[in-house]
């Protein structure tokens, strides 16, 4: 049904956005995300889309720009990396507080200082509390496959929040990969036309958004952004259900990989991923029980569902890349509040890998292996939290 | 459509879209310059509001004084808010999905506007958005507690540049953003105040009737930030205007007129001394601050005669 071809990452977001053709599209350019607006540009300036570009002067004004443009009434997309995001995070907040679809891609770069144009994941996590959903994608398909569905997530009437979908920078954000692209209508179709609620523009029903609102009404506020928090992972479960008869591809909550009888797991998000399969596939041969949970739904968590699927392991490695100074890895933290409260004790380990796009390879996934299995055969911990590939 | 005559009688018809029971301090300039822009507007509008003492005393949930469509999102965005608003309704009316014409207009203090708020004020009239900006300055960030801006003039006594025995207030004179926003080369820039509401809101409907961005400036004032009665208002905004501190002018497509010349120019003093805030000016060690207030409106005006009287030139060459 699709069409195999070979594109980088950024080039499959810019082919997803010119088949979702946003009525808005705001942004302004940032390594490694600027080719995802070069080609939009190029679509909107050859007529392939009808989108109105609003080439903005900052990464703040683009999301301004966005919400203006959500809240008046219609599909709004932009993307963005690093400083470009850590410059939005005021109005991240806004979106999401204001209850508009936004829908953003995060090519994940580092933030500074020093300042590094490459991959990891501070970027993203940093806008772990804003309000958004979060998809995460380990490769060009995922990214192109999980913007698509970002559209009918962040619309749907439950729901109505902003979403971002996160790819790593450069790794696969400038990588040629092999990709099945969907036929334009199918995607035109499958995402269907934007229902505006209580748009700006209806000048017949005046609305005040963004008003001020005081101790006496604020948590209510609050309240209903959780409720609409608590219905996004069945949406998301709907949403891939649907997706899976287009594209033949099936997506759920998070991935696993030879987890069912692993008494080792690993835990990492995005293109590492797809390094650790490969290294989990020799283990296996040699007879180690090792697993893999990849999460795709990051914001909100699904923690049941993970600690019910890691409930089996004696040993699990959370791998960051990103760090919280003084703390253990974002993603550690979420593990760790999952099988607390599903009654696990697995062993735990943190690792931090990749930090500004330092490479992570087969022999590092080998290394918290090993030492997995070591933790398995004498039930302890030696380090916590710990660097991979660093120089000490 | 007919358009309203600029007449109190005919005006007092028309239905006020910004309603009373807000929560601005009686006498403040603000809602009197706002309610005459919505009166002047013909068109339906969709509004942007900055974050300051208009946006916060209009819009306290569960009430709104707006009967326009208003959006606030944060304080140093409204220019970019009102773009994405701008552009979607491009983007509809380009699909047929919308049919009205609907014009866009911010409101920002000068805390919003002169300095949080200017770079993204100055990419949106760069860009050409169909919209207009209105600056409401009042001289300081007065809803934070009367801190100095960019906007505040030489001298004045602010929380943030308090009139102490060594430093007198306020070191630095205003900056000219009505002129730097003329140097955007757009379409319409003009200056004005709530007390000449003729000339208000005659700017408000050019400013409307141009296609691409129009930015208006207009003084208005703060009992609380000018120490001032509550009930001169008007009176000190016609003062800004009869001493030259704030002349009333305009530029259309980059041509300048003066819009009013008093016959007499008075001096700078009579604005200043009605207002507690510049009380320390007027000790014998600050009399070289009120030389200075008057040389700044002095050299301000001149420049503004000297640069209309070149347009004046140019059209009589032209005429020939």
């Amino acid at each position: 049904m699709g069409k195999r071809i070979a594109i980088t990452g950024n080039f499959a977001i810019a082919e997803a956005m010119r088949q979702i053709n946003p009525d808005v599209c705001a942004a302004y350019p940032i390594t490694p995300s600027t080719q995802i607006m070069e080609k939009f540009s190029t679509f909107v300036a050859d007529g392939k889309v009808d989108t109105e570009l609003v080439t903005v002067e900052s990464e703040h004004s683009a999301m301004s720009a966005c919400i203006g443009a959500s809240a008046a009434g219609g599909r709004v997309m932009t993307a963005t990396s690093s400083q470009g995001l850590a410059l939005m995070w005021e109005m991240l907040h806004i979106a999401s507080g204001m209850r508009l679809p936004v829908v953003m891609t995060l090519v994940n770069r580092a933030l500074s200082a020093p300042i590094n144009i490459h991959g990891d994941h501070s970027d993203g996590m940093g806008a772990r509390d804003c309000g958004w959903i979060q998809l995460w994608s380990e490769n060009a398909q995922e990214a192109y496959d999980n913007l698509i569905q970002a559209i009918r997530i962040a619309e749907h009437d439950d729901i109505r929040l902003p979403a971002m979908v996160c790819m790593d920078g450069f790794i696969i954000s400038h990588s040629i990969e092999s990709m099945e692209m969907l036929p334009d209508d199918v995607v035109r179709d499958f995402i269907g036309e934007f229902k505006p609620k209580h748009p700006l523009l209806d000048i017949e029903n005046p609305v005040t958004y963004g008003p001020l609102v005081l101790p006496d009404y604020f948590m209510e506020f609050k309240r209903q952004q959780h409720e609409a928090m608590l219905h996004v992972k069945d949406v998301v479960l709907e949403v891939a259900k649907e997706f899976q008869k287009i594209s033949g591809r099936s997506y759920g909550l998070f991935e696993t990989y030879r987890l069912e009888d692993a008494e080792l797991a690993i835990v990492v998000l995005n293109s590492a991923a797809g390094t650790c399969k490969d290294v989990i596939d020799e283990y296996r041969d040699k007879g180690v029980r090792v697993g893999l949970l990849k999460p795709r739904l990051f914001r909100p968590f699904p923690y049941e569902e993970v600690a019910e699927a890691l409930s089996g392991a004696k040993v699990i490695a959370v791998l960051d890349r990103a760090e919280s100074f003084g703390g253990f890895g974002p993603m550690f933290m979420e593990i760790s509040a999952a099988m607390l409260t599903n009654g696990s004790k697995p062993l735990m380990i943190n690792k931090i890998y990749g930090l500004g796009g330092r490479d992570f390879m087969p022999e590092h996934a080998a290394v918290v292996i090993d030492e997995m299995k070591e933790v398995a055969e004498t039930g302890k911990v030696k380090i916590l939290k710990d660097y991979l590939g660093v120089r000490e | 459509m007919s358009t309203t005559p600029l007449r109190l009688k005919e005006l007092s018809k028309k239905e006020d879209l910004l309603t009373g029971g807000h929560r601005l301090c009686s006498g403040c300039g603000a809602p009197i310059a706002v309610r005459q822009i919505l009166l002047a507007a013909e068109v339906p509008l969709v509004a942007a509001n900055a974050t300051g003492c208009l946006e916060v005393s209009t819009s306290v949930y569960p009430y709104s004084a707006w009967k326009i469509p208003w959006i606030h999102t944060a304080f140093e965005n409204a220019a970019a808010t009102i773009s994405g608003v701008e552009a979607m309704y491009k983007a509809l009316k380009k699909k047929g999905k919308i049919k009205e014409k609907i014009k866009f207009i911010a409101f920002g203090g000068d805390g919003g506007t002169y300095d949080i708020g200017f770079q993204s004020l100055s990419g949106a009239m760069e860009r050409g958005h169909d919209i207009v900006y209105i600056c409401y300055d009042n001289g300081a960030y007065m809803n934070t507690g009367i801190q100095r801006s960019s906007a505040t003039p030489l001298g004045a006594n602010t929380t943030t540049s308090p009139a102490g025995s060594v430093v007198p207030g306020k070191l630095q004179p205003r900056k000219n953003l009505t002129k730097i926003m003329a140097a955007h080369g757009i379409p319409y820039v003009a200056q004005t105040t709530p007390a000449h509401w003729r000339d208000l809101m005659t700017k408000v409907r050019k400013a409307l009737e141009v296609d691409g961005p129009a930015f208006i400036n207009i003084l208005a004032s703060c009992n609380r930030g000018w120490r001032t009665p509550t009930d001169t208002a008007i009176q000190d905004s016609r003062l800004a205007v009869d001493t030259c501190f704030w002349p009333l002018y305009e530029y259309e497509n980059g041509k300048l007129t003066i819009n009013y010349k008093p016959k007499e120019k008075k001096p700078v003093v009579e604005f200043l001394k009605t207002q507690g805030r510049f009380k320390h000016l007027f000790s014998p060690e600050n009399e070289h601050l009120l030389q200075k207030a008057q040389e700044l409106v002095d050299k301000e005006w001149e420049a503004l005669l000297r640069e209309e009287a070149m347009w004046k030139a140019e059209e009589e060459k032209n005429s020939e």
